[in-house]
């Protein structure tokens, strides 16, 4: 982040002014999504932008995820550049046929004659009850797929960056944002800046062990950073930012300087991405390792949504300081973690009241 | 037959649009068996008309989208037969350069934006296109075909709210031709139900005609552009007509008894070529001598093509990685 930007943005702001930028410099940008136009505009996201564009340009739609995919990917075709949102990646599920087989395809198929330049939004519910369907973190299932380009970025910073970039990407993005990010602020400059796709980001220098971390994992390997650093294990933490493509390039020179390493996934831990990570590093630099790597990632369960249960899904900073610990031989009673930390609540942060 | 007066030129266009289709999907019959082609094809043969008479009433700027059943659908658009057929050989000379074959057609130059083959799958996009000619304020026209069984399909209905929702400059068009693969319509669809009638409670309009008359096609689908186009919104069309050759392949197979040998005779006396044939020949429209020119020109050009993609080369033997991503 540069330190001489002296606004700070919500990264719900962030992604709101990156949609206002883009919206304002291309008319072929447009935005469509279940609710956009809301009182409460996607988390505050979308939050006035049909006042300034009108309905033509900033609209609601039927219940029909999978055909309005179909309908942006046409549009797409022929040169529109649509932002479509999911209020969670859940419902993105009723439109795959149209991504994988659809958007993902055109330009590969018909070898580079057709473009389908957009963004599908998507966004990962966790906490106050959000139960099975609206807390999966699905970006293994796109960023498995040949053609799409998958982003989940963990600041504000990059996240409006990284949607502008996006926006002006000729492919098919998905745009993943997990929702304890939004009231989460960072200083975010003015006017228009890009972050490139395909390039992960050193969040923190160390040199015993490399977190790798997606989205709000990110966060929380920056929290077992600090605590681990208090008893003398200097952690680095790369966060992925663009996962598919991924920068195998970053994600391995950081191992090959730290020589251990733990990964840190959103999504489910089996079949998750963190197997792609462990995967690239078991490939590419496994004969370096001085220990056995691991990874951390959702109980392999659907979420259940008492946080009497919930609580138990969601591997945090104080899991991390654990396994790092452990892989490093640092005795856990040298150790100082937070309350906050070994007991965290169900929501995104303490004002939080629900609803949704 | 009959109802409409027409242009004789048009008339004529119309049968030479119908003939050229029959004429390439026979070419593709006769070589299949050696080998050459090796991907699926799904042959029109019997259902000439719509294509003909419907891409008969576009411009050049105006999109369409088809399926796996699209020879038709392509080559009436005015999709190029040598880069069409040099893809069945895959060709580096065709369309896709071998990667789509004949279920993967495009011509962009010729507003042909695409066809691809899961039932129903291209139906969002071609209101995708229709949508962007709204949101820019022009006046194209996006024409969609698909088959019975593509209503079916869950994203057919989304598509068509989403159309009538926002008045959009769509064509969809029906080919209903009795048979999904070897399934016949009284175990896919209610019995007391036409399907013209299942389009029309979205609220758009709807229509069925003969698929088999080629003036009737080109003038149901006349009234569906202009109505587009003045803004007025989508129109449904149900073509009934027959698929004569099965499925997927160069065979007939009414042998294997899912379809009776006597209901293919009937739809084969009312060939959609053969009839309008007769018709012009009848009222003096053409002669036999221009009729067998016209014939003649054809099959030099179809002959051309075969012999243009035969001696194509091949693709070069890597995987062309560059075309994942657009730059």
């Amino acid at each position: 982040m540069t330190p001489d930007i002296d606004r700070n943005l919500k990264y719900s702001e962030a992604i709101a002014e990156a949609i206002d930028i883009c919206m304002a410099s291309d008319p072929s940008v447009y935005l469509i999504g279940l609710g956009v136009p809301d009182p409460k505009g996607i988390f505050g996201t979308t939050r006035g932008l049909q006042e300034k564009y009108g309905p033509l340009r900033v609209m609601d739609m039927p219940a029909s995820e999978n055909g309005v995919t179909g309908i942006v990917t046409g549009s797409a075709l022929v040169g529109m550049r649509p932002i479509m949102t999911h209020q969670r990646i859940d419902f993105s599920l009723l439109a795959l046929e149209q991504m994988v087989n659809q958007a993902a395809k055109w330009h590969y198929m018909f070898l580079g004659q057709s473009r389908v330049p957009f963004v599908i939004r998507m966004v990962v519910g966790r906490g106050w009850g959000q139960g099975p369907q609206h807390s999966q973190s699905l970006q293994a299932l796109y960023a498995h797929i040949p053609g799409l380009k998958v982003v989940m970025p963990a600041t504000p910073f990059d996240a409006k960056g990284l949607l502008i970039s996006s926006v002006e990407d000729n492919n098919p993005v998905v745009f993943i944002e997990q929702r304890w990010l939004y009231d989460v602020e960072d200083a975010v400059p003015e006017g228009v800046y890009r972050v490139p796709l395909g390039e992960a980001r050193l969040a923190r220098e160390g040199s015993d062990i490399s977190i790798i971390a997606t989205s709000y994992m990110v966060l929380e390997a920056l929290r077992a950073a600090e605590i681990l650093s208090e008893s003398g294990v200097s952690v680095e933490v790369v966060d992925v930012r663009t996962l598919r493509p991924l920068d195998r390039e970053t994600i391995v020179n950081s191992v090959r300087r730290t020589r251990r390493v733990m990964v840190a996934d959103t999504g489910w831990k089996t079949g998750g991405f963190s197997a792609e990570i462990l995967a690239t590093i078991a490939e590419e630099a496994s004969d370096i390792l001085k220990v056995r790597p691991r990874r951390l990632g959702m109980l392999d369960c659907p979420v259940p949504t008492t946080p009497a249960l919930s609580k138990l899904c969601y591997p945090g900073a104080a899991d991390l300081v654990m396994g790092v610990s452990e892989m490093l031989g640092v005795d856990p009673a040298t150790l100082s973690v937070p309350e906050e930390v070994l007991n965290p609540p169900d929501v995104p942060h303490v004002n939080f009241v629900g609803p949704f | 037959m009959g109802r409409w007066s027409m242009n004789p030129e048009l008339e004529k266009q119309l049968f030479y649009q119908m003939l050229r289709i029959r004429t390439v999907e026979e070419a593709i019959v006769t070589v299949y068996p050696e080998q050459e082609i090796r991907c699926p094809v799904h042959l029109c043969i019997g259902q000439e008309a719509i294509a003909a008479g419907a891409c008969a009433t576009l411009g050049k700027d105006d999109y369409v989208v088809g399926g796996h059943r699209s020879h038709g659908h392509f080559l009436a658009k005015g999709g190029s037969l040598r880069a069409m057929t040099a893809e069945l050989y895959g060709r580096e000379t065709g369309c896709c350069r071998g990667t789509g074959g004949s279920m993967y057609l495009v011509d962009l130059a010729s507003g042909f934006l695409g066809a691809t083959p899961i039932v129903a799958s291209t139906i969002p996009i071609g209101v995708g296109s229709a949508f962007a000619s709204l949101l820019r304020g022009e006046h194209r026209v996006s024409m969609i075909f698909f088959g019975e069984a593509a209503i079916e399909e869950g994203v057919f209905h989304e598509s068509v709210n989403f159309a009538v929702l926002h008045k959009l400059p769509v064509v969809f068009v029906c080919e209903n031709n009795l048979y999904s693969v070897y399934s016949p319509m009284s175990v896919r669809q209610p019995d007391a139900r036409e399907v013209f009638e299942v389009a029309a409670g979205h609220g758009l309009e709807s229509r069925q005609a003969d698929g088999n008359d080629v003036v009737a096609v080109y003038h149901e689908v006349q009234d569906a552009v202009a109505r587009a186009r003045s803004g007025d919104g989508p129109t449904f069309l149900e073509f009934k007509t027959y698929r004569w050759l099965e499925h997927c392949g160069p065979n007939f197979d009414n042998d294997l008894g899912y379809r009776s040998q006597g209901e293919f005779q009937e739809w084969k006396k009312r060939c959609p070529v053969e009839r309008h044939r007769r018709s012009l020949l009848e009222r003096g429209v053409v002669g036999e001598t221009e009729l067998a020119s016209l014939l003649k020109e054809i099959q030099q050009e179809v002959d051309e093509a075969f012999a243009f993609a035969r001696s194509s080369p091949f693709p070069e033997a890597r995987i062309p990685f560059e075309h994942i991503y657009a730059q």
